[in-house]
């Protein structure tokens, strides 16, 4: 019997991972990159699983944009990216600490 | 029904272990196709909970542009792929034990008091056959979300501009056409009447 | 001009003057300044002669006039005010008299020093501060007028202040002084707490109603508050007066120059004490064991200060000596309930010593700031004026028959033989072996100062610091300056005890002032038997005073005319006698090792530790050196490494996570 706890239990798990991922990550800027995403798809899991649970279409179409502001967020990763290859020829993140305080 | 809860399961599973991919793999182009293998098993299990056109924008836009757009950069950038996982292992335990941690404490909320059980939020009944879960949030959005969904795109005009501005490289040396500059020109700066004494014709 | 604007001039005329001399003293140069502080102290004595001469034959009656009120604070008034009754205008004349004698003896003893201004704005403010205590109508007043004396007798003391044991010697004054103010504050915080008021008259009411009750101090024992207030009061008086053990400042304030000797350390300062007993006549006849208390420690320091003086070489130390064994007889007085006995010998002892003071002073300037007697010797012949009037002062203070000293010396030996308190058979021994010490360490200084051979000689190419012994010119006789205020105080030393003896003593004329009840009065136990001044004198030859007086005159007739050897024979046959006198008693050495040293070190480990280590160290300089420490610490976790951030991230959220899950 599917209930609504099954969905938030992955959502909660692929959150974790993601954020384990985010810093157990210390070479690769782009992997940090696709660690994001997969915690706005663990958000989005959580949303869609309400949405079906309370009748509501308003899950869904936050999801919606969710998808849009993503792929915009991403796009402009991507671009900084792109420019920071170009710049410093690495993109081993402990090598970027320029902000050093 | 059990074939939902197999389903669920099996596609779970899946996703799980793309994201554990995501992270561990060497080699970045295999973790951006690891991260592939999760979007897909996530539009599979959105399809179980009837949000289609979820589902299937997931796929198209997500994994169809985003992630090609990241194995473009991954593919482009040079990358050395040795020692790019050293220190990995030094800083597991501590990572593993915030991950359990995290984990724990969301689950923790989630299962608390039953909160999200079946007696508070009952499974509705499945939508008929012609139900149209496209056509419901196209209208949803179109009158409740009209402002969102127009904003929406101007954020992602801005998108564009931004990448293609912070990426945009002049090349030197070229020639351009400034046509503002071409239509501003004044007849002074083109053309210069000399007087000058008519010289005799050199020869005959 | 009205009584209460003559009043208000008269401590005003000095303060002026102080404040011009002083603070102009570039402006008015020596000349402008000694004028000033003459005319300021100068009409000030006129106008306070005038005031007296209104009491004895205007009938002027007592003034309590409150000038200023100050503030009002919870019911207690705190003013300024006047009490002028016979006891106060008495001791205004005396007090300006001897400070107008001084500041014109000053003129010609300062001549030569560099602060010539200073002194006399110090000497002028001294007398402004003196007659604001002795014509105070509270005691808020009277404590003013009390540490301003102290301060001004500090900076007298310390006058040449490169001098290193002149600076030594004004600290200790003061921090003495301060050890009896101490006591003296206690007193009046004890009165302020009986009876609400700090006006004399209002506590002077009040004085009977606290008879019997007690409080219980120091473990536990009950005293009489009555008691606890007097022998506090006292205790000022002790330091202000220099009764032993409070004595230790005098013979050291000699460091200061002479004519300061005469005015402070004999006549004015050092009675102020006297005179508070006195003024408190009201509270102090109600305790008996006080009384007890004030006439003991008067008889110790009348006779072992007698002794010690007889050892001493410097001839100022010699009469500063004199000064605290007359000043104990002044105590005993007190002691034994003749208060007007002490003041009227409080009073004939302001004139005679500040003589003796500035005759020693006049010595000392014609041998070129020479102080040591055994240098000395022959100088009547050089300095005729300086040897008659110090003869005048000597016999006046010995007790010699009509002279002055004898009337008021023998009327508190007798008062004391009449009284019957607790202590006073003591202290009748200890007056009389006085009167023999007194007597012979006088006539030592004579003698030894103007008689027998000179003890010095006269090398002309000398220098300007010659050594002990030898002098660059012949002494000579000082100047009319100097020597006019010795003939103007030597008139007093003279007459005015036969004059004032019969109404001062038994005619009552301080009886407004002083309260003695009926079962204590010595005095009046010794005017039965008095007949007239003259009957006094003639009677005085079958006294045991007047020949333990002539003994002492004889022995030391001996010894230091004829006979000089003797005295070292003695020395040399006692010789821990002698150390024990020349030591003073080990007073000194005796607070040093116990007080003094303890407290330096106090003070040096307070310094040290609390304040450059503590509170500089740890507090000030440790909170900022805390905060570099911290924050270069947290400096490292600015790494730029973007994972370190975003892990720093989210252990924050998980943090708050957790908060707020235990709150729910």
């Amino acid at each position: 019997m599917l209930t609504l706890t099954h969905f938030l239990t992955l959502g909660a798990i692929l959150f974790s991972l993601s954020v384990t991922g985010i810093f157990l990550n210390r070479k690769n800027v782009i992997i940090l990159l696709m660690c994001i995403e997969l915690m706005l798809l663990a958000v989005n899991m959580n949303f869609v699983a309400f949405s079906r649970f309370l009748g509501n279409l308003d899950g869904q179409v936050f999801v919606f944009f969710i998808l849009t502001v993503a792929a915009a967020e991403a796009a402009i990763g991507l671009a900084i990216l792109v420019v920071l290859f170009r710049n410093r020829q690495t993109i081993n993140v402990a090598e970027l600490d320029d902000l050093k305080g | 029904m059990p074939i939902y809860e197999i389903v669920f399961y099996v596609f779970s599973s899946v996703m799980l272990a793309g994201a554990v991919g995501v992270i561990t793999v060497r080699n970045p182009v295999y973790a951006a196709l690891c991260l592939v293998l999760t979007f897909f098993s996530a539009s599979a299990i959105w399809m179980l909970l009837e949000a289609e056109f979820l589902a299937i924008i997931l796929i198209v836009v997500y994994v169809g542009a985003v992630m090609v757009l990241f194995l473009f950069v991954v593919m482009m950038l040079d990358i050395n792929v040795a020692p790019l996982k050293e220190g990995f292992i030094r800083y597991l335990p501590v990572g593993i034990v915030v991950a359990l941690l995290m984990a724990a404490e969301l689950l923790v909320l989630i299962w608390s008091k039953g909160r999200f059980e079946a007696g508070a939020y009952p499974l509705p009944a499945p939508n008929p056959a012609e139900f149209s879960n496209t056509k419901a949030v196209g209208e949803w959005l179109f009158t409740h979300y009209l402002l969102a969904f127009e904003v929406a795109g101007i954020v992602l005009l801005v998108a564009i501009i931004a990448a293609v501005a912070l990426t945009l490289r002049h090349r030197t040396g070229g020639h351009r056409q400034d046509p503002s500059m071409q239509v501003r020109v004044q007849r002074d700066e083109r053309v210069r009447l000399v007087k000058m004494k008519p010289e005799p014709r050199q020869g005959s | 001009m009205s009584l209460k604007m003559i009043l208000l001039l008269i401590p005003l005329l000095p303060l002026a003057a102080a404040a011009v001399a002083g603070l102009l003293r570039n402006q008015v140069g020596r000349a402008g300044a000694h004028w000033v502080a003459i005319l300021g102290v100068g009409i000030s004595f006129f106008l306070s002669a005038y005031v007296l001469y209104l009491q004895v034959y205007g009938g002027l009656e007592t003034q309590n006039l409150s000038v200023y009120t100050w503030m009002v604070s919870d019911g207690i008034r705190f003013e300024i005010g006047f009490l002028i009754d016979h006891l106060s205008a008495l001791m205004m004349t005396v007090v300006t008299f001897v400070s107008f004698m001084v500041h014109i003896y000053t003129i010609g003893y300062m001549a030569d020093d560099p602060g010539y201004q200073r002194f006399f704005s110090y000497i002028a403010l001294f007398t402004f501060s003196m007659l604001m205590l002795v014509m105070s109508n509270n005691f808020l007043q009277l404590f003013f007028g009390w540490e301003a004396v102290g301060l001004v007798s500090y900076l007298l003391i310390g006058f040449w202040f490169k001098r290193e044991s002149a600076i030594a010697a004004g600290l200790k004054a003061f921090l003495v002084n301060r050890v009896g103010d101490f006591g003296f504050l206690l007193g009046i915080a004890a009165i302020l707490y009986c009876f609400g008021s700090m006006d004399y008259y209002e506590v002077f009411g009040q004085a009977r109603s606290i008879e019997g009750e007690t409080v219980s101090i120091i473990g536990g024992f009950e005293w009489q508050w009555i008691t606890v207030i007097c022998i506090c009061l006292f205790i000022g008086a002790m330091g202000k007066s220099a009764q032993a053990p409070l004595h230790v400042w005098l013979p050291d304030s000699m460091e200061g120059p002479t004519p300061i000797s005469a005015l402070i350390h004999a006549a004015t300062m050092v009675t102020a004490g006297i005179f508070m007993v006195a003024r408190m006549s009201p509270l102090f006849e109600l305790s008996d064991a006080a009384l007890s208390f004030v006439m003991l420690i008067g008889a110790v320091t009348a006779l072992s200060m007698g002794l010690v003086g007889i050892v001493q070489n410097d001839i100022k130390r010699v009469i500063a000596y004199s000064t605290l064994s007359q000043l104990g007889y002044m105590t005993v007085a007190l002691g034994v309930s003749a208060y007007s006995a002490a003041i009227f010998h409080l009073m004939t002892h302001a004139f005679f010593k500040a003589l003796l003071f500035l005759g020693a002073g006049s010595v000392i300037i014609a041998l070129h700031h020479q102080q040591d007697m055994r240098f000395m010797g022959g100088l009547r012949k050089q300095m005729p004026v300086t040897w008659i009037t110090a003869w005048i002062g000597t016999l006046a203070l010995i007790g010699f028959p009509f002279m002055s000293g004898f009337y008021s010396k023998d009327a508190i030996i007798e008062a004391v033989h009449a009284s019957t308190r607790f202590g006073s058979g003591v202290a009748y021994w200890a007056v009389l072996l006085g009167v023999l010490i007194t007597s012979f360490y006088s006539f030592r200084l004579l003698y030894l100062t103007f008689h027998g051979q000179p003890r010095y000689r006269v090398d002309v190419g000398a220098g300007d610091h010659p050594p002990d012994g030898v002098l660059q010119h012949t002494p000579h006789e000082s100047p009319l300056v100097v020597t006019v205020p010795l003939i103007l105080l030597a008139i007093p030393s003279i007459v005015i005890g036969y004059m004032t003896i019969e109404p001062v003593l038994f005619g009552g004329w301080l009886s407004d002032s002083i309260t003695i009840l009926p079962q204590n009065d010595s005095v009046a136990a010794v005017g039965h038997h008095f007949h007239g001044p003259m009957a006094m004198a003639t009677h005085a030859l079958s006294t045991a005073p007047f020949w333990l007086m002539i003994g002492g005159f004889v022995l030391a007739t001996f010894i230091y005319q004829f006979r000089p050897a003797v005295a070292d024979q003695l020395q040399q046959k006692m010789p821990r006698l002698h150390r024990i006198l020349e030591n003073k008693f080990y007073f000194d050495e005796f607070y040093q090792k116990v007080f003094v040293s303890r407290v330096i070190n106090i003070g040096n480990g307070l310094w040290k530790k609390a304040d450059a280590g503590l509170i500089d160290g740890v507090l000030v300089n440790g909170s900022a050196r805390l905060m570099g420490n911290l924050s270069e610490r947290i400096r490292l976790w600015q790494s730029g490494f973007l994972f370190q951030y975003a892990f720093a991230m989210i252990v924050g959220l998980i943090s708050m996570i957790a908060i707020w899950v235990m709150l729910k």
